[in-house]
């Protein structure tokens, strides 16, 4: 059932991509980089903090977008993961600040480096437990056993009160980079920048890949794949684990970002925005997801500046776009160029 | 005697799971959609019945109130938005539903405002018992084991002796089929989702009493339900009360016994700890148990 609306969204596609976009690409980029410092020219310090949430948002959409837009796993845990990065690097912090060790085996660090592959590593390691028992299933039962499992890791967090339990964990500082001012709002999100972009370019050779021409098989006509001597749970499980690390590295990006983390970063609601991100960008596209944290962060920021109640507007939306509109946001702009 | 009255907790809280599991295995079953938006029922029903006893300070008004707002809520709910995923996939199944958990949930907010509401016990339910000499047991809790049994019950009655339930059995197995033969599928689904919200709202209802009622309980229990579901087989309402019961049993009592089962190998301050965290997700892990032990098939959807 999946496979054909979300063949049909991105129809057209190819994964060549022809200079003029390498080169739209690479100006977008710039402009990127240069948003701090016109900011500052313009005298709101506030867009490079808007800016950063968006780019690690837009890492954490692009994971799921691997697992949901490309293999057609519709998971309903990523915020797991998301938040099993954050506690990585808020765990390792608080070690390192009272010079303690976790289980009184590994030692904590401060250095954003080794914190942020410590998430990467011990989110793909999740994923992979997590993955390997809910990949059994399709369909309902797998969106059903991620929701699950994400819950249990929310109320793991929650009972843990050593690290801060229901409250979460506060950070007295942000990690420190050697030769760089990490801490430093600007190099902060420069930082963030590189990961998102770097995590694009992974993306874009993953999908162009033979992996990724075997895994949207897999989401067109598993029949088929298996036909020609593949093994779809392989395939499946190794999407979900890289989706897991990109994931848990956002979520640790986000925690030394707010300089704090709770279980409300792996609360099902934020599963569901990270879903509703893919689908308003438009699922299985390349710069979807950017787009789609964008907006969402966006219509999040404008609603609540507006009113209290932002969420049920934001549901109102949300709903309407579900049931009126078909390939998100990207599609739009394809559209309106007349692609 | 301790054991005892744990195992009653854990039947007590079990029939709670299986009213909300029976309507999202039964919804599911037939109509092959996942409703987030159960949870919202649950918590229509509770609320209107917490409302209608307030006002009324009756507590039959305040059931049929329960139980009349919830089929009301799901009644809407299906026509408005329900019918119009059917055909669709998944995803947006799951986002439509979704968009209206966060509608209704904080709708709910902006009517009833943020703080819970407590429901007070109906004063001729609020005594206990002596069942067996040394155990004293809350009627209002028997009064939910008896009603959570009488519904499974009927409904069993329902489903394998009545012509909607041969439809219901038709329809999980062979869609297509019933349609062919004329049945009026649409009729039949709009039933199947009021029994659905109906059931919702009367764990609600008397869920009140037992714990407060707020917004965001529903997202609680349509979770676990969605667990024990998985545990009993997708489609089969059967499984979700056997499914029920082993999740409410595990529950309760890894919660009531598990600190002093750890006490007993390791220090006190590292045993509750170990043991919130275990007890926390002891569901979880009998889910993740059974999809160790099951093939593959038998979990597979029914299509």
């Amino acid at each position: 059932m999946t496979s054909d609306t979300l063949e049909a969204r991105r129809s057209g596609r190819t994964y060549a991509f022809p200079m003029s976009r390498i080169v739209i690409f690479v100006i977008a980029v710039a402009i990127l980089a240069l948003v701090p410092a016109g900011a500052t020219a313009l005298h709101m310090p506030s867009v490079t903090g808007f800016a950063t949430q968006v780019l690690i948002y837009a890492i954490a959409a692009m994971s799921l977008n691997l697992i949901l837009g490309y293999g057609g796993m519709v998971t309903f845990g990523h915020a797991a993961f998301f938040g099993v990065g954050g506690y990585v690097l808020g765990i390792l912090y608080q070690h390192s600040a009272q010079r303690s060790a976790f289980l009184a085996l590994v030692p904590g660090t401060d250095n954003l480096a080794v914190a942020l592959l410590a998430a990467v590593l011990i989110g793909a390691a999740t994923a992979a437990v997590i993955g390997s028992l809910s990949l059994r299933t399709r369909g309902v039962p797998f969106i059903m056993i991620t929701l699950a499992f994400a819950q249990m890791l929310f109320f793991l967090f929650v009972s843990l009160k050593t690290y801060g339990g229901d409250d979460g964990l506060m950070m007295r500082r942000r990690d420190v980079v050697p030769f760089v001012d990490a801490r430093d709002d600007i190099s902060y999100y420069l930082i963030c920048l590189t990961l998102a972009v770097g995590w694009l370019v992974l993306t874009w050779c993953l999908v162009r890949s033979r992996f990724g021409a075997v895994l949207s098989g897999l989401r067109q006509n598993e029949r088929r794949m298996m036909a020609i001597g593949i093994a779809p749970y392989r395939y499946r499980l190794v999407a979900f684990v890289i989706a897991g690390a990109g994931a848990a590295l956002a979520g640790a990006l986000m925690a030394n970002y707010l300089r704090f983390v709770s279980p409300d970063m792996m609360h099902w609601t934020k599963s569901g925005e990270l879903m509703m991100m893919v689908i308003l960008g438009g699922a299985g596209t390349l710069f979807g997801p950017i787009l789609g944290a964008a907006a969402m962060l966006a219509l999040e920021t404008a609603l609540a500046a507006y009113t209290e109640n932002w969420q049920f507007y934001l549901g109102i939306i949300l709903l309407a776009v579900v049931m009126t509109t078909r390939g998100g946001l990207s599609a739009l702009l394809d559209r309106a160029s007349g692609r | 005697m301790i054991i005892l009255e744990q195992i009653l907790n854990g039947v007590q809280f079990g029939l709670t799971l299986f009213l909300m599991s029976a309507g999202l295995t039964l919804i599911f079953g037939i109509m092959g959609v996942i409703n987030l938006a159960h949870g919202s029922l649950y918590m229509i029903g509770a609320y209107a019945a917490a409302l209608t006893a307030v006002r009324t300070g009756s507590v039959w008004l305040a059931l049929v109130g329960g139980l009349a707002a919830a089929a009301l809520g799901g009644i809407v709910i299906e026509f408005a938005v329900v019918r119009r995923l059917y055909a669709r996939n998944h995803l947006d199944q799951v986002l439509a539903t979704f968009a209206l958990v966060l509608i209704i949930n904080q709708g709910a907010n902006m009517l009833l405002g943020r703080q819970p509401l407590f429901v007070a016990m109906p004063p001729a339910l609020s005594g206990s018992v002596t069942l067996l000499p040394g155990l004293t047991y809350p009627v209002y809790r028997l009064l939910v084991i008896a009603v959570g049994a009488t519904v499974a019950a009927g409904l069993f009655a329902m489903i394998h002796g009545t012509r909607i339930g041969m439809l219901v059995r038709a329809g999980a197995t062979h869609r297509q089929m019933v349609r062919a033969l004329g049945v009026n599928v649409a009729l039949l689904y709009t039933a199947v989702f009021g029994i659905g919200a109906l059931l919702a709202g009367l764990a609600g209802v008397i869920a009140g009493p037992i714990t407060s009622v707020q917004v965001g309980m529903g997202e609680q229990v349509l979770i676990l339900a969605f667990v024990v579901v998985v545990i009993g087989g997708l489609g089969s309402v059967r499984g979700a009360f056997f499914g029920a019961i082993a999740a409410g049993l595990v529950d309760t009592l890894s919660r009531a016994f598990l600190p002093t089962l750890f006490r007993q190998i390791m220090d006190g301050s590292n045993a509750d700890a170990l043991a919130s965290g275990m007890s926390a997700i002891s569901i979880y892990l009998l889910m993740a148990l059974v999809l160790l032990m099951r093939s593959q098939d038998l979990l597979a959807e029914k299509s």
